[in-house]
């Protein structure tokens, strides 16, 4: 059993602790912000926040979050209104959107911690969250964007 | 050429200042007298319904898609007004990111007049007859859909008008629909104040007959506020940031299961044996199951069959299949081998094959050609792999099948779903979820139809079918593997006598039909028999190739393979003669002149991207422009640090234009990269101008993904890549860094032409010249390789 809490909800998990909370938070959970891409943690599409980080929840188990706190897309903000939620909003990131919750936790991970990034470490922070429509571009430009007004 | 209305329109106006052209139109005294003494500011004065012209169609290749347009331009099908005055207009498109659940939508909206902000979409689910073809693909939603999507608007606002000519008890001419209402105008076409929104007008508007189509008036370009503009933003963008939008997989229903399934890693691989007790094992499995497959040829979109894994949740479901111990009967595909099958490829090439187009004598040319360029360029397959892998939701109830996916064509999947269960085709319904990404992949519909038998097997239970992101790389509808020749003859002016390409790669139709090895009309028409070469004696012939694993499309399709090829060739002709390559492409294009299909010698049964030559020909002068744009704005020609180089490539394609120029940057340890990159189009009539540009970035990225990443190979006739880790695509650390798009304001009698995919192949083969110029290399193969060495 685990007590984890979720976008700052205490929850109780009684599910194999060994499970990734990719699943556990889709399947079990109903947050289905949080995205399934590869199971491997080689394309951040289903990035969360643990206890404020970046973490692929595909490589993440409920053991390992034990006692901590995780937030979702869903948690990210109570109205949507993170800054980069806004920034990807004003530069209008996404196509197709399937990878952009993961981007868009990464980034407010990375916003967190610098908030005033340069270039190339955007890139560096980014660079593990594939894009198969090709928004690098907005991304970056975004997440500079969000850095900005953070 | 028919035309269509709003395009004479502007043929009329084009060179005349806008509020000229405007009083032409109106040309009323006593309008101008109204202007003068009220000072009416020009630009926002509603003009007379006289000025707008009735409708003229144009043909295009969408009435000849199953289903053609269905009842798309009646307004009862695809807008509701409620008494409130929200507007609910129904997006019968699939979007996979390209935006046109956003953009068809306001094409409709605008045409009647609608606020944009008080209009909902509702995604439609798969009824062809009702909306028209739903199939997905083809870059053919705006090419085929505008026009009855203005219809459908135009009918709207001149319904409306007319319910409020009624309530006012006044001429049709006296009403003018603007910005979600009818307002009353006086005898010189002045407006009263007098308005009525269009909640109140609703019921009696929608009772109203449907105006027959010659009587539709469409609004011109300056009344446009959505068309051309692209402010606004698509519809699900705030759900896309919150994590709110509906995607396959986050579709739940009570009681739903999860499951996943094993597939042979073999096509046409069949389970000898299987043991599943320790999957029973496994906490969270529920039941396991065998599913039959397709295995007689053509297989088209049937299922491979497999084991079907049940379970509380998908991760039970995932271990529940690593705990199974299947053995193959892997068939005769088990033969196929990557490197063996290039080389047979390469062999093929090297001989004559079945002549597709002959103009002039190509080998005359070569006899007496002052020198030749030989070139073979490969490509191996390529998986769609969108970064949402395929999922479905099914279940079975009271005789009816309800299923929910991220699917291209929800129509064709009915269809084959009602087959593969026994149904009517009326009791199966297909919803369309929003689609993470497609690329043609998500055109077949194997998934469902495996997701719609297991819930049949499970007497009907809701289940969510997953397919890992392994399954979707070895088990997908793959694009062709390709070795394209090119031979070219010079005389001794320098000029190009002689242009011959062979083709060589497994064909599309193999997925529908007993496999010949030859490729069809499609895939010829896609950059092989309609090169704009200027050129006396041109040869296209097509080597036999079979498929050994399913051929699909995937976006561009085979212009990806033959683009890279006749593009690297040109820039290899031309640095053997000593030209530039950019001042060479266009001296090869050619006059300005519309390509005669006959006398060029294009096979009686040309593909023309599905649409009639005469509406959508092939015009050199619009090529040769975008060629002229896109170097421009990169500053060709301009001189460069060691290391870093041009390159550019142009093609046709979907009716669009497009022209590429990239700058790569070869950092020390050779690594390829591409700081800006430059792409003009010409699509003609086009309609939201922000998605374009998104399109054309995310195209540069993606082709930088196959000229330099991504690759599939077989080896025993099985898949060996399996995940994002081995099938890699460019990330955040080498992506085209600037991308700058130029759309091309459309002349008079252009109609609106593709996007998705014509922006996607000159990438690679001016990223393969731009190399080139900075290293003096030259890279055939794609993928190229990270680095050049």
């Amino acid at each position: 059993m685990a007590t984890i809490t979720v976008n700052g909800e205490s929850r109780t998990i009684e599910s194999d602790p060994g499970t990734p909370l990719l699943w556990y938070l889709r399947d079990e959970a109903g947050l289905t912000g949080t995205k399934y891409g590869c199971g491997q943690g080689v394309c951040g599409a289903c990035t969360i926040h643990l206890d404020g980080v970046a973490v692929r929840s595909c490589m993440t188990t409920i053991g390992m979050a034990d006692g901590k706190s995780i937030t979702t897309i869903e948690g990210l903000n109570p109205d949507g209104e993170h800054p980069v939620q806004k920034a990807w909003r004003e530069l209008s990131v996404p196509q197709c959107g399937f990878c952009q919750a993961g981007q868009i936790m990464q980034a407010a991970s990375l916003i967190a911690k610098n908030n005033a990034p340069s270039d190339q470490e955007i890139v560096d922070e980014m660079s593990g969250n594939l894009c198969r429509c090709g928004c690098y571009q907005r991304i970056h430009a975004a997440v500079r964007l969000a850095a900005g007004g953070a | 050429m028919t035309m269509l209305h709003y395009l004479e329109q502007e043929a009329r106006k084009a060179g005349t200042p806008v509020t000229r052209a405007v009083i032409e139109n109106v040309s009323r005294r006593q309008i101008l007298g109204a202007l003068a003494a009220s000072g009416f500011v020009l630009s926002v004065r509603i003009p007379d319904a006289a000025a707008r012209e009735p409708l003229k169609p144009y043909p295009t290749g969408g009435e000849g898609m199953p289903h053609g347009y269905g009842k798309a331009s009646d307004p009862h099908v695809y807008v509701a007004i409620d008494g409130d005055g929200a507007v609910t207009i129904f997006a019968h498109r699939a979007e996979m990111g390209t935006g046109v659940r956003t953009s068809l939508p306001m094409v409709i909206a605008d045409e009647m007049e609608a606020d944009w902000s008080r209009v909902k979409i509702v995604q439609a689910p798969g009824d062809e007859p009702l909306y028209g073809n739903q199939d997905t693909d083809g870059s053919r939603s705006m090419r085929h859909f505008i026009l009855p999507m203005r219809e459908c608007g135009a009918a709207m606002r001149q319904m409306l008008e007319q319910a409020a000519a009624a309530k006012w008890g006044v001429d049709a001419a006296l009403c003018r629909a603007k910005a979600h209402h009818v307002v009353k105008l006086d005898g010189s076409k002045k407006e009263t104040g007098e308005k009525i929104g269009y909640g109140e007008l609703a019921e009696a508007a929608m009772a109203l007959p449907v105006p027959a189509r010659e009587t539709l008036l469409f609004k011109t370009p300056d009344e446009f506020t959505l068309m051309r503009k692209g402010e606004a933003k698509i519809v699900d963008l705030r759900d896309i940031t919150t994590g709110k939008a509906i995607y396959g997989a986050d579709v739940r229903l009570p009681g739903m299961k999860f499951a996943v399934m094993a597939r042979p890693p073999v096509l046409g691989g069949k389970i000898k044996s299987y043991d599943a007790a320790e999957t029973k094992n496994v906490p969270g499995v529920e039941s396991v199951h065998e599913i039959a497959g397709v295995y007689d040829v053509p297989r088209k979109f049937g299922q491979l069959g497999g084991i079907a894994v049940v379970a509380s949740s998908t991760y039970a479901a995932i271990l529940g299949r690593d705990a199974l111990a299947i053995e193959w009967d892997h068939g005769a595909n088990a033969s196929y081998n990557s490197d063996a099958f290039f080389k047979q490829m390469s062999e093929t090439a090297a001989k004559p094959g079945k002549v597709i187009r002959n103009q002039g004598d190509f080998d005359a040319a070569f006899e007496k050609a002052k020198s030749t360029l030989t070139a073979e360029y490969h490509m191996q397959h390529l998986v769609q792999a969108p970064m949402e892998p395929l999922v479905c939701v099914a279940r079975i109830q009271d005789g009816k099948a309800e299923l929910w996916a991220p699917v291209q064509s929800p129509y064709g999947a009915r269809e084959d779903v009602a087959k593969a269960l026994g149904m009517k085709i009326e009791d199966v319904t297909v919803h369309v979820t929003l689609l993470g990404g497609g690329f043609g992949r998500k055109s077949k519909w194997d998934f469902m139809i495996e997701a719609a038998l297991i819930s049949q097997k499970l007497g009907g239970t809701p289940v969510l079918l997953q397919w890992t992101r392994e399954d979707d790389t070895r088990n997908a509808f793959y694009h062709t593997v390709s070795v394209e020749r090119i031979d070219m003859a010079f005389d001794d002016k320098g000029k190009v006598s002689g242009f011959r390409h062979r083709t060589v790669a497994p064909s599309i139709v193999s997925t529908f039909a007993p496999d010949s090895g030859y490729q069809f009309p499609i895939e010829y028409g896609m950059g092989f028999v309609n090169t704009p070469f200027e050129v006396p004696n041109v040869r296209c012939e097509n080597g036999q190739a079979m498929a050994h694993t399913r051929i699909g499309w995937y976006r561009s399709v085979s212009n990806i393979p033959r683009l890279f090829a006749v593009q690297s060739a040109v820039c290899e002709a031309a640095h053997q003669l000593g030209r530039d390559p950019k001042d060479f492409l266009l001296e090869l294009i050619g006059s300005d002149r519309t390509l005669d299909p006959k006398a060029l010698g294009f096979p009686d049964d040309f593909w023309n991207y599905g649409d009639p030559y005469e509406t959508f020909p092939i015009e050199t002068a619009r090529l040769k422009h975008v060629v002229n744009v896109a170097a421009e704005k990169a500053g060709w020609g301009k001189k460069l640090p060691k290391g870093q180089g041009l390159g550019i490539a142009a093609h046709r394609a979907w009716g669009t234009y497009v022209a590429t120029v990239v700058h790569t940057e070869i950092r020390d340890d050779g690594t390829i990269t591409v700081p800006h990159a430059v792409t003009a189009l010409d699509c003609g009539f086009y309609v939201n101008p922000e998605r374009i540009r998104s399109q054309i970035e995310g195209a540069a990225v993606m082709g930088m993904s196959h000229a330099l990443y991504s690759g599939i190979t077989f080896k025993d006739g099985a898949v060996e890549q399996s995940n994002f880790s081995d099938f890699t695509i460019a990330p955040m650390s080498n992506f085209p860094r600037q991308v700058d798009v130029v759309i091309v304001e459309p002349k008079p009698g252009q109609h609106a032409c593709g996007i998705g995919e014509p922006g996607l192949p000159p990438f690679a083969p001016a990223l393969a010249n731009a190399v080139f110029a900075a290293t003096g290399k030259r890279l055939r193969n794609l993928p190229m390789g990270e680095k050049v060495a």
